[in-house]
């Protein structure tokens, strides 16, 4: 039996707009449990909320009904330790090289200068970044600083990590590869992994769960298990089952994207 | 190699190309406007070397640097301020912007009404040159910090003083120079037409007194000095804001 | 946005009430400065008598001489030299500086160029505002969008159409941009000529009421430079806006 990583009870969350418009309801109710070290993917049409949801987790939000829970306790208003966040735009601090901007987060902790540079050096390695800790962002291409956000949040040793979209700056082959990588630090932290896309095919390739959401405000309307093997690369996307899922998603989600797009064919 | 000569390209054709200029003028104008680029060097070693001329270049560098210094920490706590509070940005900005583009030196009766002749005055009008583009150049800096770096500051739990520390100000600092090394210039002007009107002594009134004794030589020598200065200065400045931008951004 | 452009209103007649106060009580004295009612009341005769007139036009005229060469010549210089690398290598350093360099220096040896007289207060206004068209000039035709050319030579514009209908419009915010720059450095160019060495126009009406102590005079007139200058700045910044905003820029 696997443990409860995250859980989200009867979680919503609701944006007060000055001016224009009032309330914008944004997401929920949704209930769901994240399993210690699984890889769950979330996929929905946009803005229905997937970006809130992740914030909610983080802890960089508070949710305006429900409570959510890691490791057991409560979150709100404060990233918890043990969870690093990769978001989709560029989050290189460009005044700073590479190695300085993986280190960015451990400045606050009491480590050594030794263990802190052991660290960095451990970061360095799995993302492949070695070469270039003296770089700066200006010079490395869009995957290769996805790289090192992602490697930041490594030197945090986390055992949740949620990313927002990361790949979305980036083009499909490379997105692939990079999808190859969050497998390996996957498999290498021991983490529970949370990614949200909105590419069908690169959830049903990463995820062990893959929880489809609905158009805003959005729930979870369908949750999918693939029944991948730990030790998987993107070529299980030459695997027969793989059409069946992304077909699954693609049923689930075709009607919920029409209603977003305010499409007259989403029918009612 | 050439590399190196690349950057030197350009501003080596542009002296070149202004000395040729000055000698034709020259030859065209004749000895009652203008000395001759060689004439004029000679003269300046001359006077330089002498004691005449370094009170007044005393006098000036003393108002310049007070002026400067105004212009710096006036023009960035305005900067900051108008930048991190939207609704105080959204109001005086515009109000900065217009007051930009009055001729100060209209101002400058008023100026000498309240501070009277002297330092003072000088100080003032130079400052009141620089501190607006200083403003206005901090303001847009720190609108342009990304988001998605204030995001990451959050992430990682920044207080408002890492946060400002930390992030905000390594990430608006270009711009921020940029601000200051063109404020730098501004405020020399300024100082300069300060002492033109306000004072017994220094470079501008220097500058003033020999425009009026139709002193060709004095004209050339100081005209010559302040040019070479200014573009000097300006030129270093400019390396340095090219330097923090060149790290930052993936152009050239 | 409204009520931003009341908020702002509201300032500004807060701090002319203030300063306003200030004046009546006297702790800003009548020999400094009188109060801004006084000042708009002189202002208002001053424009109905016509006293001045005759220097208000002869500034205005000089600064929109100086303004009409420097957009003329500026944007010219600016297309010639756009694709000439090395010209522009050359000139970038020139304008990096250029404003550091007092330019009212050479105002005697323009006197000697141009005799006395309206020239060389113009072709010092010139020498200021002519730099800013074409530095914003470069820096706009620099923008446009390959894409946006590549498209013109699709549809077979021959190199003069692709300048006038795809390049020059693209560029024309920030044209605009040196425009208002140049405005300003008009004013101040003539002006502050007029105030060191002239005997006309309004920077010497200013240095003249100064000299003789004449508030009533000195005051209104630089209240109706501001004015003008503010104005100009104000209409050419709506010109502006609307046709970034047509673009969805602002």
């Amino acid at each position: 039996m696997t443990d409860v990583h995250v859980s989200l009870r009867n979680v919503s969350k609701v944006f007060q707009r000055h001016g224009a418009g009032g309330a914008v309801h944004a997401l929920g109710p949704i209930d769901l449990d994240l399993r210690t070290g699984e890889f769950f993917a979330v996929v929905g049409p946009s803005g229905c909320g997937k970006s809130t949801l992740l914030e909610l987790i983080a802890g960089i939000t508070r949710p305006s009904e429900g409570e959510v829970a890691f490791e057991g306790k409560a979150i709100g208003g404060r990233v918890s330790d043990g969870i690093g966040v990769v978001f989709q735009e560029d989050a290189c601090f460009p005044w700073l090289d590479v190695a300085s901007n993986i280190a960015v987060g451990l400045r606050k902790t009491s480590m050594s200068r030794e263990e802190r540079a052991s660290r960095v050096d451990a970061a360095l390695e799995l993302m492949g970044l070695r070469d270039f800790r003296a770089s700066y962002p200006a010079q490395l291409s869009g995957g290769m600083r996805q790289r090192v956000c992602i490697a930041r949040t490594l030197v945090m040793a986390p055992r949740l990590i949620l990313l927002d979209e990361p790949f979305g700056a980036l083009d499909q082959q490379t997105r692939l590869l990079m999808g190859e990588e969050v497998l390996r630090v996957w498999r290498e932290t021991r983490a529970t992994i949370f990614l949200i896309t909105h590419a069908l095919d690169e959830a049903a390739m990463l995820a062990d769960r893959i929880g489809v959401m609905s158009a805003r405000p959005g729930t979870l309307i369908e949750t999918i298990e693939t029944g991948w093997p730990r030790d998987r690369d993107s070529r299980v996307v030459e695997r027969p089952e793989f059409g069946g899922i992304t077909a699954r998603l693609w049923k689930a989600l075709r009607q919920e994207s029409l209603k977003a797009i305010g499409h007259p064919k989403a029918s009612p | 190699m050439t590399a190196r000569w690349r950057i030197w390209r350009g501003p080596i054709l542009l002296v070149a190309g202004l000395l040729v200029a000055w000698q034709i003028l020259f030859v065209i104008a004749g000895e009652m406007a203008l000395r001759s680029p060689l004439q004029t060097v000679v003269l300046t070693v001359r006077l330089l070397s002498g004691p005449q001329l370094w009170p007044h270049i005393g006098e000036t560098m003393t108002a310049f640097a007070a002026a400067i210094f105004f212009s710096v920490t006036l023009g960035l706590a305005t900067g900051l301020t108008l930048g991190f509070s939207r609704l105080a940005g959204l109001i005086f900005e515009p109000m900065l912007v217009a007051v930009y583009s009055i001729p100060k030196l209209t101002l400058y009766p008023i100026l000498l009404l309240t501070f009277g002749l002297g330092m003072s005055a000088k100080v003032a009008f130079g400052a009141i040159h620089g501190i607006i583009p200083i403003s206005l150049f901090t303001i847009n800096a720190i609108r342009n910090i990304r988001p998605i770096l204030i995001k990451t500051g959050r992430v990682l739990n920044y207080s408002a003083l890492e946060m400002a520390w930390r992030i905000l100000i390594p990430a608006a600092l270009p711009e921020i120079f940029t601000g200051i090394r063109i404020g730098f210039a501004l405020t020399l002007i300024g100082t300069l037409l300060g002492e033109m009107f306000a004072s017994q002594r220094g470079l501008g009134n220097l500058l003033m007194r020999a425009m009026g004794l139709h002193n060709v030589d004095l004209i050339m020598v100081i005209t010559f000095i302040l040019t070479v200065v200014a573009a000097v200065a300006s030129g270093l400045l400019l390396a340095i804001d090219r330097g923090l931008r060149h790290r930052m951004s993936a152009q050239e | 946005m409204k009520h931003l452009a009341l908020l702002r209103l509201a300032v500004i007649v807060l701090a002319v009430a203030a300063v306003e106060v200030l004046c009546r009580k006297g702790v800003i004295d009548a020999f400094t400065m009188p109060a801004p009612s006084k000042i708009l009341a002189d202002l208002w005769s001053m424009l109905i008598s016509g006293k001045h007139n005759a220097a208000i036009a002869k500034t205005m005229s000089n600064a929109g001489v100086a303004l009409g060469i420097s957009i003329a010549c500026g944007i010219l210089i600016a297309v010639l030299v756009h694709r000439l690398l090395l010209v522009r290598e050359a000139l970038d350093p020139l304008f990096a500086t250029y404003y550091a360099v007092p330019v009212i220096a050479f105002y005697p040896l323009l006197i000697i160029l141009f005799g006395v007289g309206d020239a060389p207060k113009i072709a010092i206004a010139t020498m200021l505002s002519i730099i800013a068209v074409i530095v914003n000039t470069l820096n706009g035709l620099d923008r446009v969008p390959r894409v946006l050319l590549k498209t013109a030579r699709i549809v077979r514009m021959t190199h003069a159409e692709a300048a006038l209908r795809v390049t020059l419009p693209y560029a024309m915010p920030y044209v605009l941009t040196g425009v208002k720059f140049a405005v300003a450095y008009s004013l101040i160019g003539i002006i502050g000529s007029e105030f060191i060495m002239s005997s006309d126009g309004i920077g010497f009406e200013i240095a003249f009421a100064y000299n003789n102590f004449d508030n009533a005079t000195m005051y209104p007139l630089i209240v109706l430079v501001l004015i003008i200058s503010i104005g100009l700045n104000l209409v050419i910044s709506i010109w502006e806006r609307s046709m970034l905003g047509r673009r969805g820029l602002r």
